[in-house]
């Protein structure tokens, strides 16, 4: 027997209790306090688990090549032999490799830049893309009406608007409210309270009530319409339809584009009158200004205002469709890329309709409007 | 094999509904330590919801759940699952996707064992490549890896805490023939050298031939019939008979024979 030749020469060194997860440290323990080549006995010992033949077996490769294990069971000699298999190599043979890394890491944030702006770039370039061929589509679709899917188009719209009638409305009563509070107390100190009316009638119907309403139904619409192409997308629904000769862009993107095209110009309209409701509520409680005051300073605002703030409504429902169809087209086959791609639909539809809304204070300026 | 059979799951009166579908109605069954067991049947017979029953992700209607000796259904109070005891591979891997492969196989140490990081990274590393991954695939998402990765990787994460039974939901579905036959390797070297109980949910029949010491054939809301593959072709219900002598059995017994030659 090739046993009774080392016993003698080398000492052993007989493990007790369980070689578990949970025992580690008394058997690194014990193996660190043993002599270089000992003949290891498991005869004592219980249980072993992965872990602790882990430790067995990477003290036997690394620190003492010279030992061996005895009097093991059958199942801990298979144990042994399936984890000694599987070490991975040894750790000598990996540091060259992570040396190269960190070397290139001081690189990495100039590279990381130039991907970014690369990538950037290249991302507008595809939706301007996008924005090309839905406009393509819409053109084909208005010389051949028949083409439009009506019903989803409906559908969307009861969607997109008329089930964001009861936030949207709620939000500019309040936006109204604020307003009215606010600009009462400014203007009680130059005893031009009445003027509170065409601060609330200008800033609600240019600017905060279409705005506003469009930030909603982009925080909403863009990432309902991004999460619902995307799962179609994640679940080759689209490859589907263009196998079976339907356009995903005439069958996704015009009923979502069309809804929002006509009923974000009506949100805009209700959260105008929601929010000149709130206003003038507010200034009838904290101002005593009655209804008929309100009424007859707010018929007295020029008209333009109520125009110029809704003619901006079909631009931000346009955004907010191409954005919100581009991300959802662009999800890969991972949920995640489906949860990061909602997200930034909505800050870039949001951050893309207050851009265009600056940008048309500048133009409506210009224009003396 | 008759040898003393220690039971590992005992599962005894098991009633499932969902709403006015009666899923499973008195099903009985055990799985015995050691042992490999397949479990077939028709779709909508309820293999997925007998797994998840025993593993507490589905509440059934009544009956008896114990596996390794603790009940499990219905629980005692205060009563603790026993999950360290058992890993679950789902059919298509269920990874976190927000976490790498490495970080998936930990996760499950870092919640209930208290081991220093170094050495849960070189389990971890240990178990990947137990389920012969290549070491790179450590690093890697869940989605830069293919279908047959993803279910390797799976695996790794199910023998992370050193479980005594593990449950595979479908191991070889969606795998090519090569992928799954590597698999099912791969299936009876860890059993055998973790000493593992499997509890293997599976349409494949190469899967039974190879793998299986036994076959739990669920049918008519119960377990219908349990035995060796030999046992279950003698088997004299008309569906128990087309699948195993359907032409894709035969297929695969000729497979499984010639392999075993």
């Amino acid at each position: 027997m090739p046993q009774s030749d080392i016993a003698p020469r080398f000492a052993t060194l007989p493990l007790q209790g369980p070689l578990t997860l949970s025992h580690l440290g008394v058997l690194r323990a014990t193996l660190a306090a043993a002599p270089q080549n000992v003949v290891i006995s498991l005869a004592g010992t219980g249980a072993m688990d992965t872990a602790g033949a882990w430790v067995l077996a990477t003290y036997l490769r690394d620190t003492a090549p010279g030992s061996s294990i005895v009097e093991a069971t059958q199942a801990q000699e298979l144990l042994l032999q399936t984890v000694t298999a599987h070490l991975p190599p040894l750790a000598s043979q990996l540091l060259p490799n992570r040396r190269k890394v960190l070397q290139h890491q001081r690189l990495d944030a100039l590279e990381r830049l130039g991907r970014a702006v690369v990538t950037g770039l290249n991302g507008l370039a595809e939706v301007l893309g996008f924005f090309g061929l839905i406009l393509v589509r819409v053109g084909r679709t208005i010389v051949q009406p028949s083409r439009l899917r009506l019903t989803a188009t409906v559908h969307h719209m009861q969607d997109v608007g008329l089930n964001a009638v009861p936030i949207v409305a709620l939000m500019a009563f309040l936006i109204g409210i604020v307003l009215a509070f606010q600009g009462a107390d400014q203007l009680r100190q130059f005893g031009a309270e009445v003027f509170v009316v065409d601060l609330i009638a200008l800033s609600i119907l240019r600017e905060l009530g279409i705005l506003l309403t469009a930030i909603i139904v982009a925080g909403r619409s863009a990432s309902a319409i991004t999460a619902s192409i995307g799962s179609m997308k994640m679940r080759e629904e689209i490859d589907a339809m263009r196998t079976l000769g339907l356009d995903p862009i005439e069958v996704l993107v015009l009923p979502r584009l069309i809804a929002l095209f006509v009923m974000l110009p009506v949100l805009g309209f209700v959260a105008d009158i929601a929010g000149l409701v709130g206003g003038g509520l507010m200034s009838w409680a904290t101002l005593g200004l009655s209804p008929g005051v309100f009424q007859t300073r707010l018929l007295q605002t020029d008209v333009i205002h109520f125009v110029v703030g809704l003619s901006k409504a079909p631009f931000f429902a346009v955004i907010i469709a191409v954005i919100g169809c581009f991300q959802g087209f662009k999800v890969q086959g991972n949920s995640e890329s489906l949860g990061q791609l909602t997200s930034r639909s909505v800050v870039q539809a949001i951050f893309m309709v207050i851009l265009a809304d600056a940008t048309f204070s500048i133009f409506f300026a210009g224009m003396g409007l | 094999m008759t040898q003393s059979r220690e039971t590992a799951i005992e599962v005894r009166g098991l009633i499932n509904r969902f709403g006015k579908t009666v899923v499973h109605d008195g099903l009985d069954l055990d799985v015995y330590r050691g042992e490999v067991l397949g479990i077939v049947g028709g779709s909508g017979t309820g293999k997925s919801v007998l797994l998840r029953s025993i593993v507490g992700l589905q509440t059934p209607a009544s009956g008896t759940i114990t596996v390794l000796d603790d009940k499990v259904f219905p629980r005692p109070a205060g009563g603790k699952m026993p999950d360290a005891r058992w890993g679950v591979m789902f059919q298509d891997g269920a990874l976190f996707s927000a976490l790498t492969v490495r970080e998936n196989v930990e996760a499950p140490m870092r919640e209930i064992l208290d081991i220093a990081p170094a050495t849960r990274r070189a389990l971890a590393n240990l178990k990947i490549a137990m389920a012969g991954l290549p070491e790179r695939a450590g690093d890697l998402y869940p989605s830069e890896l293919s279908g047959g990765m993803r279910k390797r990787a799976g695996l790794a994460r199910a023998l992370s805490l050193d479980p005594d039974i593990v449950f595979l939901d479908e191991p070889t579905a969606g795998l090519d023939p090569i992928g799954a036959s590597e698999f099912d390797d791969l299936i009876q070297s860890l059993q055998k050298a973790l000493a593992l109980t499997v509890f293997l949910v599976t349409h494949d029949l190469d899967t039974l031939h190879a793998t299986c010491d036994r076959i739990a054939v669920l049918a008519e809301k119960r377990v219908l019939v349990t035995g060796t593959m030999a046992e279950l072709a003698r088997v004299d219900h008309p569906w128990v008979h087309s699948y195993f002598h359907g032409p894709r059995a035969h297929a695969a017994e000729t497979a499984a024979l010639s392999g075993a030659v």
